[in-house]
């Protein structure tokens, strides 16, 4: 059953359109990605399934609901993380939980119990009595996860967990979706991390420029370059008249030149790497590396963007995204 | 019972985050003191000018203990994205702008005693209407903290707040009649003065400390209650437009 709908949703800010006719459902107890570069109208999304922002067209569903002109009704259903944290850099840990807990309506008790069960979980204990604004980036985005579940919600939105904080934080923080997912809380996941996304979420919407160019489970999603074999190649000086030498001697693979001097090679079938590398050193071209590439959903979303992810990530981290 | 916990929660982590810091606190004592005593030496006379001094300096205490505050405090928590996280809960947005303003509120009338404290050890203060002071000093602090309300939905930055909150403010002091009478105002600036809020709260405390009014206190008391639900219901309508768009 979904939890949530949304149907033919549309954002138009003074004439420009953010968002255009989206739709999709999300199943309870499922992890849904929401995934596209920058201004793709994520955050717009977010803002009007949430009630932070109100849709120009278009319906939102909650449990089969329509709420889109009283969302403040279904509010008690969901959890947000924002991509920048929001909670207050003067109160501490414990303080800021028990207050978004206090949001919900939770009693006195109630909220300093689950605060002090979330702190040990997320390893705060030590840091309850410290005031916000002295925790660091991992430790911040631990604690505004902890503040979006505590008062149980049945959905939770991520809006980039990971972003701009360290390898270890952001392993831990996966480990506490996928705790998460298996307590039945719902997902809505929006992330730069492709293979985050791919090791975390069942099902993925990708979105440019306001419109979703394909939603599907992730197995769907892979399941036509799985079949495919890549090889890319790193060699000096590749130039389109190699790459046209190199499609008429090997006239099964499909070749393309990739950025910093690669060149990736396409088959249905086994790509036998020796007769490439033998045929670029013919034509004076050192071959420097060869390595089989795995099927991953980063291809399904550059085929489907014509964006690498890699310059989507370097793009978001300059601008400090994250906790 | 569970919007109240929420609308309480607000209430005191304001007062604990912004209205009792050092800062705010000293400011709240020592700007009344500071008034108190400027008005008292100009004013030339001796202690039997207290209780005509006295509305003045009260509200002013009000005024500016409470647009600016609020004013910079919400502009700061939406700049921050903090509030964000309070238009997230599941409550009624007044209920929840009750309770951002509500410490405003309370941190207004509590400036409003410092002075009449003061005054309690200078003046004889037996003949004061207090059942019309303490109503006046809660809507005065209610439409102040209103006005800054206003004010911190038509600004995105907390030095424009400041800016904006002071363009209102300091005309307000000339026109309310605190310390020059409406009557002596040039005529074309008089319908002004029955624009501003504090007009109506100012009349009803110069009633109550010297029968000194020159409205019905009925119709002060209306006409305030009025002004009240106008910014309150203003503040509303656009935070949804601005903030929720």
């Amino acid at each position: 059953m979904a939890i949530l709908e949304a149907d033919g949703l549309r954002k138009h800010f003074n004439g420009i359109v953010a968002v255009d006719g989206v739709s999709f459902a999300v199943a309870e107890g499922s992890v849904f990605g929401f995934l596209g570069p920058n201004g793709a109208g994520k955050t717009t999304t977010i803002n009007m399934l949430t009630g932070l922002a109100r849709p120009t067209a278009g319906r939102i569903l909650y449990e089969g609901n329509d709420v889109t002109d009283r969302l403040k009704q279904a509010q008690h259903l969901m959890g947000v993380v924002p991509d920048e944290s929001n909670l207050y850099p003067e109160l501490t840990g414990f303080e800021n939980l028990c207050f978004c807990a206090a949001l919900y309506g939770l009693a006195k008790a109630e909220r300093e119990a689950r605060a002090h069960r979330l702190l040990e979980s997320f390893g705060l204990t030590e840091a309850a009595g410290r005031k916000f604004a002295g925790y660091s980036k991992g430790m911040k985005r631990k604690l505004a996860i902890a503040a979006g579940i505590i008062h149980a919600p049945r959905i939770l939105f991520l809006d980039e967990p990971t972003a701009g904080i360290d390898v270890a934080s952001a392993r831990n923080i996966r480990q506490l979706i996928d705790e998460l997912r298996r307590g039945g809380t719902t997902i809505f996941l929006t992330t730069h991390y492709i293979e985050e996304a791919e090791r975390l979420c069942d099902r993925i919407a990708f979105i440019v420029k306001g419109r979703i160019v394909r939603i599907d489970d992730v197995a769907a999603l892979l399941k036509p370059i799985q079949d495919r074999y890549v090889t890319a190649f790193t060699a000096r000086g590749v130039t389109p008249a190699l790459v046209e030498s190199l499609r008429a001697a090997f006239p099964h693979l499909d070749f393309e030149i990739q950025p910093s001097d690669q060149l990736r090679a396409e088959s249905a079938a086994p790509i036998t790497i020796g007769p490439i590398v033998r045929f670029f050193e013919e034509q004076g071209h050192e071959v420097t590396e060869a390595r089989r590439v795995q099927p991953s959903l980063e291809e399904v979303f550059v085929r489907l963007t014509g964006i690498e992810s890699a310059a989507m990530k370097k793009e978001k981290e300059k601008q400090g995204g994250g906790a | 019972m569970k919007r109240w916990v929420a609308f309480w929660n607000i209430v005191t982590k304001d007062m604990r985050a912004y209205y009792l810091k050092p800062p705010n606190v000293s400011w709240g004592l020592i700007f009344p003191f500071a008034w108190t005593a400027m008005f008292f030496i100009k004013s030339g006379r001796g202690l039997e000018s207290v209780l005509s001094v006295l509305p003045g300096v009260v509200a002013i205490s009000i005024l500016f203990g409470t647009t600016s505050m609020l004013a910079v405090t919400v502009t700061f928590e939406k700049k921050s994205r903090s509030f964000e996280r309070l238009l997230l809960a599941p409550i009624p947005l007044e209920l929840l702008m009750l309770a951002k303003t509500g410490g405003a509120i309370l941190f207004g009338m509590v400036n409003a005693f410092v002075p009449v404290i003061a005054a309690l050890f200078l003046a004889d203060l037996s003949g004061v209407s207090w059942w019309q002071v303490v109503p006046a000093v809660a809507l005065i602090s209610a439409s102040s903290t209103f006005l800054g309300l206003f004010i911190a939905v038509a600004v995105s930055e907390v030095f424009e707040a400041q800016t904006f909150s002071n363009f209102f403010r300091f005309p307000m002091i000339f026109l309310c009649g605190l310390f020059f009478p409406i009557s002596a105002l040039p005529v074309f600036l008089k319908p002004l003065a029955y624009l501003i809020p504090l007009t109506y709260g100012a009349d009803i405390l110069h009633g109550a400390f010297h029968r000194g009014n020159t409205l019905p206190i009925g119709l002060d008391f209306a006409l305030i209650s009025i002004s009240c639900a106008v910014l309150f219901y203003l503040s509303i309508r656009n935070i949804h437009r601005r903030w929720i768009q």
